[in-house]
């Protein structure tokens, strides 16, 4: 039997903490549409004071790395040391690098 | 970074405020304002428009809190729930206001768990028994865009304590309108079955909303915002004859002492209780 129940469809919800910050993903609820999702998304994950922007997408229009891809996508770069910026001084006061 | 999380990120920086679990940088919104009442108020009007906001606030709230575990939907329980405690803050400023300024010296509880049916100054559509969903939605979207064009003026309130309060609440009350009219027009305009219900809902609020509209000539706006939201949701908002009396004279229905009884038996039962 199909339900009402059945038609809200699954999000994931990805909230900006501060300006300057990147959105980061929170976690995911029901909605029927985008608008129900964005005020379920304010209603559920910012009712601490945790966000100045929220994005909101639908799970099914992700496209996400699998497990089986887990060696071939990202063991090659573990052994590159030099791809990293470790040559540099960073200076004290540079914060999120 | 290492700590790619929004909760962590936020806590950073915010060491000396550590009893938040989450979000920080929260807002006083009475820090700075003169508590004293300014030469030329009317005291004891001014108490009395602060018991009457609050005691609007605080039995929608409970109202509100009814429907939390029997919500449609999780979401919709966190959302109802949020909507009564940002009344309930609304209820706990204006009580301690009508406190210092009706020479009592109350402190809020005094206000929300020591008077009985026949002392609440709210108006009738605030106390109606829960009814299903649709009536939920229909009744918040009326008394919230109705207390929105009130606290909006409130904010050039001659009483500097009462303007901060408007200000916080405009904010509060533009969100509840929203919610609540994205219901209306999605349950109006919805299935045979919620088009039915919404009507229903807008048809048992009708004779409530004239005794809405004393302290401030904020009709035409408020009517304006039901027409055009009952417009969108495709059903009409019924014009019916209003019902004789005033909450605000504390004319109540037979549903306001039970709501209180239940709401006022634990700070009864144990008098100056702490928790």
């Amino acid at each position: 039997m199909t339900t009402e129940k059945d038609n809200w469809q699954l999000y994931e919800v990805f909230v900006r903490g501060k300006r300057g910050l990147n959105h980061v993903h929170v976690g995911s609820l029901h909605a029927a549409d985008d608008r129900m999702a964005l005020t379920h998304a304010r209603d559920l994950y910012t009712r601490r004071n945790e966000g100045v922007s929220i994005w909101v997408v639908r799970s099914g229009n992700i496209t996400a790395s699998t497990r089986d891809e887990k060696d071939p996508f990202f063991v090659p770069s573990a052994d590159k040391v030099y791809r990293h910026p470790t040559f540099y001084d960073i200076p004290d006061d540079v914060p999120h690098i | 970074m290492s700590d790619d999380h929004v909760h962590l990120t936020l806590a950073e920086g915010h060491e000396d405020d550590t009893r938040w679990a989450y979000g920080t940088g929260f807002e006083d919104p009475l820090h700075g304002v003169d508590s004293a009442v300014p030469d030329g108020i009317d005291a004891g009007e001014l108490a009395a428009v602060c018991v009457a906001l609050a005691d609007d606030a605080l039995v929608l709230a409970q109202r509100l809190a009814e429907w939390t575990t029997r919500a449609p939907e999780l979401e919709e329980e966190v959302a109802l729930a949020n909507i009564g405690l940002d009344l309930l803050g609304q209820a706990r400023l204006l009580y301690s206001r009508a406190g210092q300024v009706d020479g009592t010296g109350r402190d809020e509880d005094a206000y929300a768990y020591f008077r009985d049916a026949g002392d609440f100054r709210n108006v009738r559509l605030a106390e109606l028994p829960g009814g299903d969903f649709a009536f939920c939605v229909a009744r918040l979207l009326a008394l919230s865009a109705w207390r929105l064009a009130h606290f909006e003026r409130l904010t050039a309130s001659d009483d500097p304590v009462l303007a901060a309060i408007a200000a916080k609440g405009v904010k509060e009350l533009s969100y509840h309108r929203q919610y609540a009219a994205e219901w209306v027009v999605r349950l109006g305009d919805g299935t045979a079955e919620s088009h039915h219900r919404m009507q229903d809902a807008l048809e048992q609020i009708a004779p409530y909303l004239d005794e809405l509209f004393t302290a401030y000539d904020v009709e035409d706006e408020v009517g304006a915002v039901l027409k055009q939201v009952t417009k969108a949701a495709g059903v009409p908002l019924p014009t019916c004859r209003p019902l004789p009396g005033a909450g605000r004279d504390g004319e109540h229905t037979e549903h306001l002492a039970p709501l209180l009884a239940e709401l006022q038996s634990l700070a009864r039962a144990h008098p100056d209780a702490t928790w």
